[in-house]
């Protein structure tokens, strides 16, 4: 739901790739960056522990596969890849860089969950809705000395647009991999016994390749609990909810995590009234609980929405012969019946299910857990007795550690650098979250409650400081103060354990404290880096200058680090 | 390169230009006021952190009332630490009535009710809901507009939270609360105005309380439209009276948004007849039902301001003009017009006066460069005439008495745009013209950015309006509620003057007229007042001693 970020990144680094690197580190005010970024690369970094035994034995199962060559070398392929969503086409991308022949085998379009029935099409809402919320905020218009008469919208105009982004995106990541010379087989691939891969109709596989190695990139789809009737017309999941359809008047959303939390931001701003069905006490509750709270006073409580917690939707029948649609609301404890709701429509934002049937893991001994291919800390998968399966990975929604497109992408990459020949870990911690409501929320690394236990388990001590929008300049002239950025972090160390932001642009802010947790940057040394004044980016500018670290600074910041 | 707002940015203030007004009332409720402006936004904001982190878990303990260590009466002291810091720094208002007896509890209430003051307090500390009223912020306030709830309903605030923005006559404001609780009910949302010292909201100390407090809301709104009485001045009604009955046509559902108006507007929604798909309540059915019409904006009815005589004659509403476009005043705007409107009921006449100003010209060219103004050196020469007529300075405020000012206290008239304000140079008879002068651009900095402190624009005993600048040569001014005279100053134009020997001569001559309330300056007073005024003008160099 929420990488747009990462498409566009892996999108635009197929044009970069190739030669911008060298090119880049010519032009003169780039060449930092680059050192920076070049060495972020190369360098295995990313919080690996780099033992030089391992590595090297690293690199000499690297090089039995042969798989440094690039070529066959007696397979079909040196990779090939199932599933052609975001994680695989950033795996793929990432594959030819490092000279591997690559296909990707897609049973359905290219692109996946992310950019046909995520993400994608869900920004496209959310932009629609975003505009609408300023024009209909006649206060806030009047404030900036605006006047717009009765916005309106086309219902058919938005889904279209939402639509035409997604196939714009589609062919963008096709022609990428065309472009590299990535083969796109088209059919669902079932893994057939080591290396060896059939694909073709689903059920009637009829072609096989060899690969030196295989990942599972697979995804997920919408999870749907069991006594909930989908009929996508007045019960659906966000699979037909992106497609906009029909703005129901009234509409209950089922699970408040990101997806939920989107879709009533979208709702909302299109004239809908939202009834959240939330089963934990709290809505919200992957979110650190003091954004949460501030979420709920920003996007809830002053919006069309109201809420039951504590509840499951035990029975959801669609609308039919005159009827509305009949949600039953038992108590999420006692199981006791408590109410019935009346709706014109619910959406089931209950989370994602992994898609991983018919891939023939049974062939190779290999038994899911609620559906997810079991993995170690590098991706590779586990199979029944516990042993990693050699040459076969999983990424991306598949193997359940962070489902999310862009860790998708990273744990391809990921991959790709160790059958490279060089060992990694990808640090998961450093993996920034968003959620594309109005304002924003984005968030990397621990929540407060997270960060606490952590520190009493090892015995270091846990510092929190927070920022508010409402001292930015750049919030306030856009009328927008709303919101905090919030840092946890060891005092003792600088080392940032989670940052956390509501507020204008929040998803676009995150990654400075994403990629200091990479790189493993420091309080005290990234509160010397300079923000461009008057930018959103001061309110981080002033949470890292508001910590208040212990220990002095480790690195002059004229020196890239990356550690 | 520094930025010039780098200093702010660092400190985390607004930078928005329009600061907001910190005002204070202490615990022992009279008001101060913040210092340090800029650093305010920033001390708020760590205020709050340090309270919520060191102060959430027990707060959020589902049973804190029976935790003794928490109970409200023995934490004042230590958060008493708290709150004066926020006195001395920080600078919000905190507005909660302590008046508000329980429904439930009137016995224990009552029982340290009539006792002094203190004991009162201590009764309050026990009592469990609250109000947190408007806040008077000026005497010439008589309602305010909630500009936002930092708190919506629902929410637990501590001591010093910041519930709500309120945008008065001249400022918008940030109130406080001095009391841990929930906020149970919000009498009047935001965009919605409220007469001072009405009750905006209801602040609840635990869970159980919050039904209790929406009872109360129910039986104030109720008591409310019967009979607009001072909020706090009546004993807690009895019970909410039971809802009207009305026919049960609905099963009760209600859709999210007519569910939050009926909190709103206080329909019992039980009793409203639904009228969308499947019988479900609407949002307009609940408008429907609280009898409004959409889109209008709920205030209860202002109650007359204790002070006035009388209710003021209804405002003829004349037919809009067509094409034109209407513009809403602002609440400055307003609060002039009805102060205006108010001036009518006060007899007054006018009394000009010209007088030479070339030597008072030639004290200007000599202290101009040490930033005294021509307004500055009026305001002195006004100053000291009126410590030698204290009737002008006199104000009637009850129609059968003098009320003596001991301070001279001169309020100047400024154009702002979209407004007027009169800010007050206190004591302006012992302040020498450096002094004043000083203050006067600090004052004139404060009124632009709206950051004017109450005691700043209405303090004023006499008022001066001069628009000599303009090139105006005489003019008139309307009197200001509560001060007996305004003086109204124009150009000083060279004029051919046939002195008495008979010798004809150019000087230069200013007319003044000042228009006084005849209850209580007469027409010699005025005359005198003038006439030693035209005097200091016509020597000025007792201005410079």
């Amino acid at each position: 739901m929420q990488s747009t970020a990462a498409v566009s990144v892996s999108a635009s680094a197929t044009a970069s790739r190739g030669g911008a690197r060298s090119e880049a580190a010519r032009r003169p005010g780039g060449i930092r960056v680059c050192g920076l970024r070049g060495e972020a690369l190369t360098c295995p970094s990313l919080r690996i522990s780099q033992a030089p035994a391992r590595l090297a034995a690293a690199r000499a199962a690297a090089a039995a596969n042969g798989a440094v060559a690039g070529s066959g070398g007696g397979f079909d392929y040196d990779l090939v890849i199932i599933g052609a969503g975001v994680g695989g086409h950033g795996a793929a991308l990432h594959a030819v860089e490092e000279g591997l022949k690559t296909a990707i085998i897609e049973g359905d379009v290219v692109g996946g969950t992310c950019v046909n029935r995520g993400c994608v099409p869900s920004k496209a809402l959310l932009a629609v809705s975003g505009r609408m919320r300023e024009l209909h905020d006649e206060h806030h218009m009047k404030s900036m000395g605006l006047q717009v008469s009765s916005p309106g919208y086309d219902r058919q105009g938005v889904a279209d647009h939402a639509n035409n982004l997604a196939s714009k995106i589609r062919s963008n990541l096709t022609n990428s991999m065309k472009a590299l010379g990535v083969d796109i087989l088209t059919g669902v691939g079932t893994i057939v016994g080591k290396q060896k891969v059939r694909y073709g109709k689903a059920g009637f596989p009829d072609k096989e390749i060899t690969a030196r190695n295989i990942i599972i990139a697979t995804g997920s789809v919408p999870f749907v609990p069991k006594g909930i009737e989908i009929d996508g017309k007045t019960v659906f999941t966000s699979d037909h909810a992106l497609k906009l359809e029909s703005v129901p008047d009234w509409i209950a959303i089922v699970g408040s995590g990101y997806i939920g939390l989107e879709f009533s931001d979208v709702y909302t701003a299109l004239g809908s009234e939202v009834t959240f069905v939330e089963a934990l006490d709290q809505l919200m509750p992957g979110f650190d609980p003091e954004i949460a709270k501030l979420a709920q006073r920003v996007l809830i409580n002053p919006r069309k929405i109201d809420y039951h917690t504590g509840v499951f939707a035990s029975k959801i029948t669609p609308a039919k012969d005159g009827k509305p649609v009949l949600i039953e609301l038992i108590d999420a404890k006692t199981k006791e019946h408590k109410e019935t709701l009346e709706v014109d429509a619910a959406l089931i934002a209950t989370g994602r299910a992994p898609f991983t049937k018919g891939l023939g893991l049974e062939n190779i001994n290999v038994v899911t857990q609620r559906g997810f291919v079991p993995v170690d800390e590098r991706m590779r998968v586990m199979d029944a007795d516990g042993n990693v399966v050699p040459n076969l990975y999983c990424i991306g929604d598949a193997n359940g550690k962070l489902m999310l497109a862009h860790a998708a992408s990273a744990q391809g990459i990921s991959v790709v650098e160790q059958i490279s020949g060089k060992d990694h870990i990808l640090n998961h911690l450093s993996i920034p979250a968003a959620c594309f409501t109005h304002p924003e929320i984005s968030m990397v690394g621990l929540t407060e409650p997270q960060a606490r236990e952590k520190a009493d388990k090892e015995g270091f001590e846990v510092n929190v400081v927070k920022t508010s929008f409402k001292a930015n300049t750049k919030a306030l002239a856009e009328n927008e103060g709303d919101g905090i950025a919030k840092l946890i972090y060891r005092p003792d160390t600088g080392e940032i354990l989670g940052v956390h932001i509501l507020g204008l642009h929040a998803a676009d802010l995150i990654h400075e404290a994403s990629n200091a947790i990479a790189l493993g940057t420091r309080v005290q040394d990234i509160k010397f880096a300079v923000h461009a004044h008057p930018t959103l980016s001061e309110v981080l500018d002033e949470l890292f200058k508001a910590a208040k670290v212990n220990s002095g600074v480790s690195h002059s910041v004229n020196e890239p680090v990356a550690a | 390169m520094v930025h010039p707002s780098d200093k702010l940015r660092r400190f985390g203030s607004r930078s928005d230009g329009r600061k907001r007004c910190q005002v204070v009332r202490t615990i022992n409720g009279d008001w101060r006021h913040g210092p340090t402006l800029q650093w305010a936004g920033r001390l708020h904001l760590t205020l709050w952190f340090v309270s919520h982190s060191h102060l959430a878990p027990p707060r959020r303990a589902p049973d804190s009332a029976a935790q003794p260590a928490f109970s409200s009466t023995q934490r004042s002291p230590e958060r008493r630490v708290i709150s004066s810091v926020i006195v001395h720094q920080c600078a919000m208002a905190s507005l909660i009535s302590p008046y508000l007896s329980v429904p439930t509890a009137p016995g224990r209430a009552r029982l340290a009710a009539p006792g002094a003051p203190r004991r009162r307090r201590m009764a309050v500390v026990r009592a469990k809901i609250r109000e947190i009223f408007m806040p008077a912020l000026s005497s010439t306030m008589t309602e305010g507009k909630i500009v936002s709830w930092t708190a919506a309903e629902g929410d637990r605030v501590a001591k010093g939270d910041p519930v709500v923005v309120v945008e008065s006559d001249k400022a918008d404001m940030d109130v406080e609360t001095f009391h841990d609780g929930i906020v149970a009910v919000v009498l009047v949302p935001a965009g919605g105005t409220a007469p001072v010292g009405a009750p905006i909201a209801l602040l609840a100390e635990s869970e159980e309380e919050v039904a209790l407090a929406r009872a109360r809301a129910q039986a104030l709104s109720q008591g409310q439209s019967k009979e607009p009485s001072p909020p706090h001045a009546t004993a807690a009604p009895g019970p909410p009276p039971p809802a009207p009955v009305a026919p049960q046509a609905t099963k009760g559902i209600a859709t999210p948004y007519a569910k939050k108006l009926a909190k709103q507007h206080r329909v019992d929604i039980a009793g409203v007849v639904g009228t969308g798909p499947h019988g479900r309540v609407t949002a307009a059915d609940v408008e429907a039902a609280a009898g409004i019409k959409h889109k209008q904006k709920v205030a209860p009815p202002p109650p007359p301001p204790p002070a006035a005589v009388g209710p003021a004659p209804p405002m003829p509403v004349l037919p809009p003009v067509p094409g034109g476009t209407v513009v809403l005043f602002t609440t400055m705007q307003a609060a002039v017009s009805r102060n205006m409107v108010e001036s009518l009921r006060v007899p007054t006449f006018r009394v000009g006066y010209s007088m030479i100003t070339d030597k008072l010209d030639a004290l200007y060219e000599k202290v101009k460069s040490k930033g005294v103004t021509k307004t500055v050196l009026l305001v002195k020469a006004a100053a000291v005439a009126l410590t030698q007529h204290p009737v002008v300075n006199a104000s009637c405020r009850d129609g059968k008495s003098f009320s003596y000012n001991n301070n001279v206290n001169i309020g100047v008239a400024v154009a702002l745009e979209g407004g007027l304000l009169t800010p007050v140079l206190e004591d302006a008879d012992k302040l020498d013209i450096y002094l004043l002068a000083q203050k006067w651009r600090v004052l004139l900095k404060k009124a632009r950015m709206k950051q004017l402190q109450p005691n700043e624009y209405n303090s004023g005993t006499f008022t001066l309006s001069n628009l000599g600048m303009f090139g105006v040569n005489k003019f008139d001014a309307i009197l200001p509620a509560g001060q007996g005279a305004i003086m109204a100053v124009g150009a000083s134009r060279p004029t051919v003057v046939a002195d008495k020997d008979g010798f004809f001569s150019i000087k230069s001559e200013m007319l003044v007229n000042v228009t006084a309330d005849h209850r209580i300056i007469y027409g010699a007073d005025l005359a005198a007042f003038l006439q030693t005024f035209a005097k200091i003008v016509e020597d000025p160099e007792i201005l410079t001693l």
